[in-house]
């Protein structure tokens, strides 16, 4: 029944990946990015050990109090073996902030891209209120939550916040508007148009707050445990600068750096799986 | 191809004008046009000259600022499934696959999964996509897209197909096998073609009638029924005094221009 011969023409799927890389190709890019670390921790160690600084300890010397800050056994002191309760205690208050900002922002945001009264009402008001740091709300975060956990989840939640609405109002005012019309001439019209076009449509975009918005989440637990709160990987890098055990504040910060790389790549990874119609999205 | 006498498409005094802030802009002034059932009808005229703007107010997607748009004698009041529009730039839904894409329709007008699924495997066979069936957009050719974009609507059972230059963003060798194709369909399924083009030898090679259009407003200059017998060879005589001819009417504006 096919009215022609259907040769591929050019240009068409590229269904299977090259095969047959050698080993150096495979590693290259974990080669490639351990050079600037590699350096830095080489400059880190001369630095230290040739007395440039007496303020920061050697490398190896913060690499042993890791070990002991993980699994303890060798200082046995206050922090020993507790990375994994300051690890949990920060995680909890990073993805609940998280997930309590994108319970906020993912509804506003779709309010505001889609219906102009809603926009004209939010998007002044909250175009002056974000560039208010989270910093700054601290001191007020403390006064309505009270010290402590609370207002700790209330920061990580406000510097979720914005990146995940900015993104989806774009994502929803960006649709090709051609979209619009293709499927109101194929049958779907009024507000079907919104579960079938405009929100897949605006996940690219979505997906780009959300990702931005953990990141910032990481990015701000930190300022969020300075709230006074025991436990939390940011508490212990104020209890460091207080106690002037820099070591502790550099393993606290080499932990938030991991964590935040780890807990990106696995946004990543479910962004790959879901848009992978999306040609921007690979990788 | 048989044509039956049941005006489907009757555009009566037809007049578009787009105000964009103090400006008013005629795109189409006192059009008439009658398209019966299973005609083949080329627009085609110079940018601004209104082919598109028609096109679009067939579809639904552009009200007349005066005049009547009818089908089947019922006023146009919108987009509609009977009358499946082929965009240039294909605008498929990125996030669906070729067989999503070709089943959307159907599936917003709710019929059942299994009856979807046979219409979209039987239209994917018709596009020649079977092997694609899985693919998304961007993995995709140009013309391949553009057989996704045909398939789609005539899966939703569209009684006529409206196509917006729809081979115009296509390398040439693509054009011509997507111009056979679309002829044998329209052959085979009794379609009525309503084709927005700016090539005289495409509107040659597919029309039963040319309607010529020109800007300033933009208007119908003339609507050119077409006798030459099909398959039509485009290196013919006869092609090319119709090329002669239709040539002519196109750029007949300069010169009353000029005057």
């Amino acid at each position: 029944m096919a009215m022609v011969e259907t040769a591929p023409p050019p240009a068409a799927v590229t269904l299977d990946k090259p095969v047959g890389k050698s080993p150096w190709e495979r590693l290259k890019p974990t080669v490639l990015a351990l050079i600037v670390p590699g350096l830095l921790l080489l400059f880190w160690h001369i630095a230290t050990t040739r007395r440039w600084t007496r303020l920061i300890p050697t490398p190896y010397e913060v690499g042993e109090y890791m070990i002991d800050f993980a699994v303890g056994g060798i200082y046995d002191d206050a922090f020993s073996a507790t990375l994994v309760t300051h690890l949990l205690a920060s995680m909890g208050r990073v993805y609940g902030g998280f997930a309590l900002a994108a319970l906020f922002a993912l509804p506003l945001g779709l309010m505001i891209g889609r219906i102009p009264t809603a926009r004209m009402v939010l998007d002044p008001f909250l175009q002056v209120m974000r560039p208010i740091p989270v910093t700054a709300w601290l001191p007020l975060s403390m006064i309505l939550f009270g010290l402590g956990p609370r207002s700790a989840f209330a920061l990580v939640c406000l510097g979720a916040f914005y990146p995940i609405l900015l993104n989806t109002i774009f994502g929803v005012r960006s649709v090709d508007p051609k979209l619009f019309e293709a499927a109101s001439m194929l049958g779907c019209q009024g507000n079907a148009q919104f579960y079938k076009v405009v929100l897949p449509a605006a996940l690219p975009s979505i997906f780009t707050g959300l990702r931005l918005g953990l990141g910032l989440a990481w990015f701000v637990i930190v300022v969020g445990e300075m709230t006074g709160v025991p436990q939390g990987l940011g508490a212990v890098i104020m209890d460091g600068r207080t106690l002037s055990r820099t070591e502790l504040v550099i393993c606290g910060m080499i932990i938030i750096g991991i964590a935040g790389y780890i807990s990106d790549r696995i946004v990543v990874m479910i962004g790959n799986r879901m848009l992978k119609w999306s040609p921007t999205h690979h990788g | 191809m048989a044509e039956s006498k049941t005006p489907i498409i009757e555009i009566k005094q037809v007049s578009k004008v787009f105000k964009l802030q103090d400006q008013t802009i005629n795109a189409l002034h006192d059009a008439n046009i009658t398209i019966r059932k299973g005609e083949f009808v080329c627009l085609i005229g110079a940018s601004g000259c209104g082919k598109s703007t028609l096109l679009r107010i067939i579809a639904g997607f552009e009200q007349p600022t005066s005049g009547k748009a009818l089908m089947w004698g019922t006023p146009i009041a919108g987009p509609d499934p009977t009358r499946g529009m082929v965009f240039q730039d294909y605008a498929l839904f990125p996030w669906l696959s070729v067989r999503d894409n070709i089943g959307f329709g159907p599936a917003s007008r709710g019929l059942a999964k299994p009856v979807v699924k046979e219409t979209v495997d039987k239209f994917i066979e018709l596009v020649g996509l079977t092997k694609f069936a899985n693919a998304y957009p961007h993995q995709l050719s140009g013309g391949m897209k553009q057989r996704v974009a045909i398939a789609r609507v005539l899966a939703n059972d569209a009684e006529i197909v409206l196509m917006d230059e729809p081979f115009g963003a296509l390398d040439a060798m693509t054009r011509e096998r997507l111009q056979d194709e679309l002829l044998d369909i329209w052959q085979r399924t009794g379609l009525t073609v309503v084709f927005v083009t700016h090539s005289i030898e495409e509107a040659i090679f597919l029309a039963d009638r040319v309607v010529v259009m020109t800007p300033g407003p933009g208007r119908i200059e003339s609507d050119n029924p077409l006798i030459l017998p099909r398959p039509r060879d485009v290196a013919s005589p006869e092609f090319n005094e119709v090329r002669r001819v239709l040539g002519a009417k196109l750029h007949s504006h300069h010169g009353k221009k000029a005057a």
